[in-house]
């Protein structure tokens, strides 16, 4: 009887001595693994960057020489004679801003239907199937379909046409990040509103949506980022205007496409004056997606 | 034809979670300003029985129940039963804190305000009257312009003890308010729940049976879906008449 136990407990051991061998020839292997990943993620990271860096220098080198007051002040020129960018600029803000606003109701009410009210029924699924599609959709069949229902019809391009083409630009990434977002606020937080006796409505303005406040936001953000550099739909809707112009009803100047003209043109300060378009729109969609990740991590740090 | 001494009564009540039965066959009468424990294993049915008496499971699709709960002698399952009237009149607080993204006062004045329109000054008494009556007023009353989310776990409960008593419902429903909090809180959500009880008809579910026996007048024991025994608590947890209660009560199950 002793002897059994004795033998057993020497198997135990001899076992135990043998599988932690087979644990560190596992550890070894795992450590060169880790290595080899560590080192192959870090390479790719590097060849991204590479990318990106030079991107950025070479916009830099190009653009920063043509930046003065006149590129804030005054309208394209014709080749040869001086001038700036402030029609363009005037008319990519205003149609970012309107597209903006009229894009952002739509998309957060949509959000809003998706993630609180489509729990039921055969709508939401279609909408979101829908909205799958128009996310993904390239932005110049958005500008065809502009072009198509609102300039041909009325006759002739204008900002209102951009700005709905870029609306519709809109609309899908803050549908999709609103719903993501209040899909993220555990439903905990809905029934404490609900068993105080608060109405839907009440629910989710002030409990649901305020908690997903920052990640909304931060949507919106990325999608003003999206939309301030695109070309596409801009071309069939609001074409570009050679004179400073306000008229939102007219056809207007906009930074993407004096870059895409200016760039394309054999002359020399049109080339600088398109490298300037080109580091002001960076820029600015740089600092709207730092400032979009700053607010997300504000999130992440008051929870 | 209501009864006196009764504020909710339960009749063959059954609760469906699609095809899963999930309540068979309640039948309960709860008597009014007293507590009534609900103690049984994991998954018999605790919780979806109390979130019947505010019809909780409205908000998910899939869910129903059959039979009848009788406040005051009206059938609150009944087609025509405001909802939010209801949940207005029966509170609710949860396992896990759930502070609203607003202030502390502004966590407090939200449920009063669905249903009550008051001047500033007695929204203030009002304000402070709840969060006394939840033991958390010496801790937040300078600070009542604070996120809810900035205050601890235990003082996150308590307000939202605060906030469910603030609207003065008729009954309140607590699972399992204290499993998250530390002795001392815990001891003070039961001293809460004693002060309580002069006003408020409580139903109170809990894995403790220390607590159970410490703050109910009434205790039911659950075990798969069903109402096997249900009775004062001194009678329960000390001549239970079944015996799988008595196992689960002195530990042998469970
Ligand atoms: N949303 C749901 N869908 C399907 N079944 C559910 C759902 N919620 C609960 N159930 C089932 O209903 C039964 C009762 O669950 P309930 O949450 O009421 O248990 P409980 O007694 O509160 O348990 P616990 O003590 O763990 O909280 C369990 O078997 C559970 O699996
Ligand atoms: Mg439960």
């Amino acid at each position: 009887m002793a002897n059994s136990t004795l033998s057993e407990s020497l198997n135990v051991q001899d076992r135990s001595g043998s599988s932690s061998t087979m644990n560190t020839s596992i550890y070894r292997r795992r450590r060169l693994v880790n290595a080899f990943n560590m080192g192959a993620s870090t390479l790719t990271m590097a060849f991204g960057l590479f990318w990106l860096f030079w991107i950025l220098f070479t916009l830099l080198q190009h653009g920063l020489s043509g930046i003065n007051l006149q590129v804030f002040t005054q309208s394209t020129p014709p080749p040869g004679s001086q001038g700036g960018l402030a029609n363009a600029i005037y008319g990519s803000l205003a149609m970012t801003i309107s597209g903006t606003l009229i894009g952002t109701p739509i998309g957060i009410l949509a959000g809003i239907y998706l993630a609180e009210f489509g729990q039921r029924g055969w709508l939401a699924p279609a909408t979101r199937f829908i909205n799958d599609i128009l996310l993904s959709a390239p932005s110049i069949v958005i500008g065809l379909f502009v072009y198509e229902v609102y300039v041909v019809s009325v006759g002739h391009f204008s900002g209102w046409a951009g700005s709905l083409a870029l609306a519709l630009l809109v609309i899908p990434v803050v549908v999709r990040t609103t719903e993501n977002m209040l899909r993220l606020v555990p439903n905990t937080l809905r029934e404490a509103a609900a068993a105080l006796g608060a109405p839907q409505w009440k629910i989710t303005l002030y409990v649901t949506l305020r908690s997903a406040k920052a990640g909304v936001l931060t949507g919106i953000l990325l999608a003003i980022a999206r939309i301030s550099g695109e070309t596409a739909p801009l071309l069939f809707t609001a074409l570009n205007n050679q004179f400073f112009n306000s008229n939102m009803n007219q056809p207007m100047a906009n930074l993407p496409i004096v870059i895409f003209q200016f760039a394309m043109s054999p002359y020399e300060d049109w080339h600088t004056l398109a490298w300037t378009g080109a580091l002001l729109i960076t820029l600015s969609v740089l600092t709207l997606n730092i400032l979009a990740r700053w607010m997300g991590s504000q999130k992440t740090q008051s929870h | 034809m209501a009864d006196n001494n009764v504020k909710l009564q339960v009749k063959n009540l059954n609760f469906f979670y699609g095809n899963f039965h999930a309540l068979k066959n309640i039948n309960l009468d709860i008597a009014p300003r007293m507590v009534t424990a609900f103690i049984g294993p994991s998954g018999c049915g605790k919780s979806t029985l109390l979130r019947t008496f505010n019809r909780m499971y409205e908000l998910y699709p899939g869910l129903r129940s059959e039979g009848e709960i009788l406040l005051d002698g009206n059938n609150i399952l009944g087609r025509d039963v405001d909802i939010n009237l209801l949940r207005a009149k029966v509170g609710m607080v949860f396992q896990k804190p759930t502070p609203f993204p607003m202030s502390i006062y502004d966590n407090i004045t939200f449920g009063v305000k669905l249903y009550e329109k008051l001047a500033k000054t007695e929204m203030d008494d009002r304000v402070e009257w709840a969060l006394r009556k939840a033991a958390l007023w010496d801790e937040v009353k300078d600070k009542l312009k604070q996120s809810g989310n900035s205050l601890s776990g235990g003082q996150q409960q308590r307000l939202c003890i605060a906030r469910a008593v603030a609207s003065r419902p008729e009954v309140l429903l607590l699972d399992e308010p204290t499993s998250a909090l530390d002795p001392i809180s815990t001891a003070h959500i039961e001293e809460l729940i004693h002060e309580l009880k002069e006003d408020y008809t409580i139903a109170i579910v809990t894995h403790n049976m220390q607590q159970a026996a410490r703050v109910s007048d009434f205790t039911a024991y659950m075990y798969l879906g069903e109402l096997v025994e249900f009775g004062e608590t001194d009678n329960i947890f000390t001549a239970p008449k079944q015996k799988a209660t008595e196992d689960y009560i002195t530990g042998k199950f469970g």
